[in-house]
This record gives structure tokens, sequence and C-alpha cells, in this order.
């Protein structure tokens, strides 16, 4: 018995490239059949059906033919758009920071219902949430722990001593927390404030729910997103692209946070020396 | 594949590898190309070469808004008669084309040569943004069309373009986004719907 030549499915499409004139290779993340690529035909031309339904970061019906190499998508439907995620300039690069990471972090055709619903709750979440930085590191925390890197934050990684709290270390290549000890010991080991191990711990064992009621404050959300980000890039051995766009899109609003700030002392003395004329 | 190219002469093989890694054209289609070429008259192939050859060599980006061109500022930059005081922003070159086929838009071009692409690792520096910002220091623009595709790139780009234009005080407009002329509704997508009803108008 042969298998059907077409099938449904659906997924969300987490990257996609050109292929020849007006078609795509889409990547698809399923519940049930994992990531995979397809083909999407005539989705760059202005008139396709499909193309709407099938654009990064929406969560699509699908149906598929079997192809030679890479099945072809001949329907598609939009489950659901995360509209606000494509009208926000800094939701709409979340977003792709997340499906970019689930990218990176999953292997061809390997389902796993779990990360699936995980990363459906995040792109949710951004949406509604306004918590967006735990959201994003409640997203890496559980991605490592679904994918068999669930930093050891309880023990120090080398000597499995309690911590002590005081100014410990992480230590991306031993996946966890060194004690001041052991640190002393490996070159890469960064320094970890005692509030960021707490914030990290709690991520860990809690639910998105309790996480998204935490309140911390902006220079502890830039040093525990520090710490995720260098042990992501340490497991993936690269850069996480959209890494680099969030940075700059940082850097840009601080510049212009600046500007507004030197600027306004200028008006300030023209309706000063206004009121003296 | 490998066998025909040793069968065939150096010059012929050569010629079959290089129309081959044109787009669009697999091993079989540069075949035929080349072929065709040898029996074509001498005439034709010649005219063929020096095209390609005056392409590479007379082509060359406006130094005002960067489509291309032969001539250093491009013709429509020096058009007296276009408004100055708009500006499109697009994509690629391809896309003027496609607005001054329209014969609608009066007013100048620049183009980006790409749209952002963070997962692509295609940012800020990639596309000529900076140059559009240097451009808009004068006071002479007073609205800039942003025309970028309606895709994600396209759309996370004009974004970007806004949040850093807008404090320069020109008028920011992107094209409208709704439904394609000749398109079944049934068939449309929710965010290209959700658009259309936003910004219906009367008849």
């Amino acid at each position: 018995m042969s298998t059907p030549r077409e099938y449904q499915t659906s997924g969300i499409i987490i990257r996609k490239t050109k292929l020849g004139e007006a078609d795509r290779i889409l990547t698809v993340y399923t519940p049930e059949l994992g990531k995979f690529d397809a083909v999407a035909k005539g989705v760059r031309r202005p008139k396709s059906k499909m193309a709407g339904h099938l654009e990064l970061l929406t969560y699509s019906q699908l149906t598929l033919a079997r192809g030679r190499s890479l099945d072809i998508i001949t329907g598609s439907q939009t489950i659901e758009s995360f509209l606000p995620l494509k009208n926000d300039l800094w939701l709409m690069s979340y977003g792709l920071y997340v499906i970019e990471l689930v990218n990176q972090f999953t292997a061809i055709e390997v389902p796993d219902e779990d990360l699936f619903q995980l990363a459906l709750t995040t792109l949710r979440q951004l949406c509604q949430s306004d918590n967006r930085d735990l959201l994003l590191r409640y997203f890496e925390i559980q991605l490592l722990q679904h994918s068999g890197y669930r930093p050891q934050l309880r023990e120090c990684v080398a000597c499995h001593q309690v911590l002590q709290p005081v100014n410990n270390s992480f230590s991306a290549s031993n996946g966890g927390i060194l004690c001041p000890s052991c640190a002393a010991r490996q070159p890469f080991a960064h320094s970890i404030t005692v509030n960021a191990i707490k914030v990290l711990r709690f991520i860990q064992d809690n639910s998105l729910e309790s996480v998204l009621k935490l309140k911390i404050n902006p220079i502890l959300a830039r040093e525990i997103e520090g710490v995720t980000r260098g042990y992501l890039k340490y497991l993936l051995e690269r850069e996480v692209k959209s890494v680099a766009w969030l940075d700059d899109l940082r850097e840009q609003m601080r510049v212009m946070v600046n500007k507004k700030v030197v600027n306004a002392p200028d008006t300030g003395d023209a309706e000063n020396a206004a009121t003296e004329v | 594949m490998a066998q025909n190219n040793t069968a065939a002469t150096d010059a012929i093989s050569r010629l079959i590898q290089e129309l081959n890694k044109l787009p669009g054209i697999g091993p079989k289609s540069a075949q035929r190309l080349a072929y065709y070429l040898l029996r074509a008259p001498q005439e034709q192939a010649e005219r063929l070469a020096s095209a390609v050859i005056s392409l590479k060599l007379e082509i060359k980006l406006c130094s005002c808004c960067f489509n291309v061109t032969d001539a250093d500022p491009c013709a429509l930059c020096r058009n007296e008669q276009r408004d100055r005081t708009k500006v499109c922003v697009v994509e690629q070159p391809q896309d003027i084309l496609a607005i001054e086929h329209t014969g609608v838009y009066k007013g100048l071009y620049h183009v980006l040569h790409g749209a952002l692409s963070p997962t692509e690792g295609v940012g800020v520096n990639d596309v000529r943004i900076k140059e559009l910002t240097a451009r808009l220091t004068d006071g002479i623009v007073k609205e800039v069309i942003l025309a970028t595709n309606t895709n994600l790139e396209g759309e996370q780009t004009a974004m970007y373009l806004n949040h850093v234009l807008n404090p320069l005080g020109i008028r920011v407009t992107r094209l409208a986004r709704g439904l394609p002329f000749g398109t079944e509704l049934e068939y449309a997508d929710d965010a290209t719907l959700t658009r259309a009803l936003e910004g219906r108008s009367e008849l």
C-alpha cells in the first residue's frame, strides 16, 4: 500500500526562502510531523491565493501533495495570523527571534507537541502581554529544557555543593552555575548576581502565568538576557541572527531618546529667550 | 551532463557552464541556448556579447536615488518636471518600473536594494537607509511614500523607516494595503481583509 498522495497538517511558518521566479521554500513547524520544508508555488505573485496564509509568523492549516524531494503546498487557510505582531516593529522583531530559535533548536521531522505548544503560546502571549522580557526568557529557558540543555541553577556544576547567596558565575560550557572557588579555575565563566539566579530558577520551576506576574528592574532584565543569550550562542555555536537586529533597534531607540533629551533644553532656552524679550 | 561537457568542445562547454549559472536556466536549457547561439548569425551573438559587456561597464547606481542608470544622476532625478517634494521608497529597481508603468506617480524615488530581514541577518547597514535619511535633511522633501513589499520583511522595513523618519518632521505614508484587483474574497487572508476593512472608502 502506498501512502496517500495528499495530506493535511497545520503549522507555524518559521522560515522562507525564495525559489525560482515566483515560488518559495517554506519551513513549517507542526505538532504532529515536526519541522519540514515544503514548496509553495506562485506565492510571490500578487494574485496568489495562498500568499497571505503562508507568511512568516502565521499558524496555518495546510494541504500538501507529496513531491519528489519536497512536498508541495496546494492549499492553505490561516488559523491564527498573530496580527499584533505584524503591526508593531518590536513585536515583529521578538516574534522573528522566537521562530528563529525554534528553527535552530529543532531537527527535521522530529515531532514535539510540547515544544510546538510552547512556541504557539509564546507567540500568542507576545500579542497580549506587556511583560515581554520575561516572556522571552521563559521561552528560552523552556526551549533549553525541552532540548536537553536545562541549566543547573541549584548546585555548582563542578563540585556539586549547594550554592551560597554570593556572586557566583554562569558557565555556558558547563551548562550551569559555578561556585566562586570553582569559577576561579574556569576562564569562560561570567559573574552572575544572586537575584539573577533567583529569577532564572523561578522561570525554570513555575508556570508562564506566574512568571508573567513577576516584575523585575531593567538592569536585572538585561543581566538575565545576557546569561540566556550567552548560553544559547554557546549551544548553537553561532550568533542568533535576530539578536543583532534587536540590539540595533534598542541602540536606535536609545539614540533617539538621547536626542530628545538634548533637544529639550534647547526649546526651553528658546522659550526663556522669548519671555525675556 | 558531465559526459556531454567533455564531448562538446571547450568553448561550448564554457558557454553552457556560464548560462547554467543564470536564474531559471538549468543544464538542459543552457545546452539548448548554447547550441542555438552556435547556429545563430555572427551579428546576433556579437550583439548579445556586447550588450552583456556594456551592461557591466555602463550601468551604475544613481548617486541620489540608487536606481540603476547609465548617467549619474539618473534620468528620473534629472527630470525637472518631477515633483521634488515626494520620495517613493522601493526595495528594488524593478519596483520603479512597475510604479512608473501606472503613470500616476510624478515624484522621485529611492531604492533600498533589499529589505530588512533579521532572521537572515539583513540589518540596517545592509540596505540603503542611511543614504535615504541623509537625502532628506535638505528640507525639500515633504512626503516619503513607503512602497516596500507587503510581505513580512517589507512591512518591517516600512515600520522601521516610519520610526526613523517621523522625528524628521516629514510626512510618512504607506501604500494602501487591501484586496488586489481581480481577486476573490473567499481566498483573502486575515491580514489583508482586516486592512481592506480598515481602509475602506466611499464609492
